[in-house]
């Protein structure tokens, strides 16, 4: 136990080439390629994906979730963003 | 505001929204999370040494990559698990401790022994059926972490459960010495297996909270009957028989009637006089102390490199 723990890293995979890295969990790892390989044996065993991506979890940094409604409900009574709230003849279809 | 929070945070779990793990909780909430996914966690990663006792004894290559990589995948499921136990605020090395020192359990069913090639038919069959039943609930449980670890984990076990039907299947199709090995296995992991589920739902007390913050969602008795219903025709296909002579159809529920489970023999295992306890934790404490060295040398080699590094950027 006085040992020191590897750090922790989060874990992100490109499915396919063309789509975006998505996080797909964490894991344990003394130095950047063990973590690489690390992630490779643990989230890739089924050839879910083609490149891989981690950063240490201490690097992430994170909106305090208390705070949620003061970041995002500004956004909320903005429905003028959206094409919906645009009223055009039916005539003019699929715009 | 305790009482608030709590209201505000069970509106949350009724309304189906997740839990994440910077969300308020109430503390009773977390230490059950922790327990029951550590436990799970140590499960996968107990789970390996049966299992591994028979690889480089499988029959034939086709088996054997098979099982070498159903045991890789329980390496994995025991990872993504403590990564979501992690999440809770407990520490892997903790956790570790945690096992090694017999506070923290991991699933009975680990503590039997395998004795031939058939168990690893039957566990794959049978446990594996059993962890599955419980799992998919589990991929719907109202913490994030946890119910995404479980996506990944069910995604994958399927065939866990196909390559051990497929085993116990070739068996029972084999020799009379084979289908007497299936049949033997069997006599001997379906008892253990329906005692996978846990104590009856009158002695779970702890059942109704996690019911009630939807960590579980069907109780220990709904499960099993559930596995015993699937199971019974499984067995028959195989032209095997369960070992259980009051198992029987019950036209009026629906479900299969099945014998009373010895408990004190569950209750035993569990308190560490199963057959295997003592050799699977001492397997586990070894490989803890035997690999400090690499994890030791693996963190001095990282600093070494880094040192190396600044010196370069700094030149």
């Amino acid at each position: 136990m006085d040992q020191k723990e590897w750090p922790l890293w989060e874990v992100f995979i490109r499915a396919k080439q063309g789509l975006n890295h998505k996080h797909v969990g964490s894991l344990h790892a003394a130095d950047i390629n063990m973590a690489i390989e690390n992630a490779r044996d643990v989230y890739t065993r089924r050839m879910e994906g083609v490149s891989i991506w981690v950063v240490e979890s201490k690097h992430i940094h994170a909106n305090d979730p208390h705070e949620q409604s003061a970041l995002f409900e500004p956004a909320n009574d903005k429905v003028y963003r959206h094409p919906t709230f645009y009223v055009l003849p039916e005539e003019v279809n699929h715009m | 505001m305790e009482v608030k929070l709590e209201q505000l945070f069970q509106d949350k779990v009724d309304q189906e929204i997740k839990i994440e793990p910077r969300d308020w909780m109430p503390e009773k909430y977390r230490k059950t999370l922790l327990r029951q996914i550590s436990q799970h966690a140590h499960s996968e990663i107990v789970g390996m040494l049966p299992e591994g006792n028979w690889i480089t004894r499988a029959p034939n290559l086709r088996r054997k990559v098979a099982l070498l990589a159903k045991v890789q995948d329980e390496a994995g499921h025991g990872l993504y698990l403590y990564s979501a136990a992690e999440t809770l605020g407990m520490s892997r090395d903790e956790m570790f401790q945690e096992l090694h020192t017999g506070k923290a359990k991991y699933s009975s069913i680990f503590n039997y022994p395998t004795l031939t090639w058939a168990d690893m038919g039957a566990i794959g069959w049978l446990v594996d059926g059993a962890a599955i039943m419980n799992q998919v609930p589990l991929c719907r449980t109202s913490y994030g972490p946890y119910a995404r670890a479980m996506v990944r984990v069910c995604k994958e076990e399927s065939f866990h459960q196909r390559q051990g039907y497929e085993i116990m299947l070739t068996l029972a199709n084999g020799s009379p010495e084979q289908k007497a090995m299936a049949q033997d296995a069997l006599n001997r992991w379906w008892w253990p297996s329906i005692m996978m589920f846990g104590p009856t739902d009158d002695n779970s007390p702890n059942s109704a909270q996690s019911m009630q913050w939807k960590i579980k969602r069907f109780s220990n008795d709904e499960l099993r009957q559930k596995f015993i219903d699937a199971t019974v025709a499984q067995a028959n296909i195989l032209g095997l028989s369960i070992p259980d002579k009051d198992l029987k159809w019950n036209e009026s529920t629906g479900h299969y009637d099945f014998g009373t489970i010895d408990w004190e023999e569950f209750h035993q295992v569990v308190a560490g006089n199963g057959p295997c306890n003592k050799q699977r934790l001492k397997a586990r404490v070894d490989a803890w102390e035997n690999g400090a060295w690499v994890r030791e040398a693996a963190m001095a080699f990282q600093e070494k490199e880094q040192a190396r590094q600044t010196k370069t950027e700094a030149a």
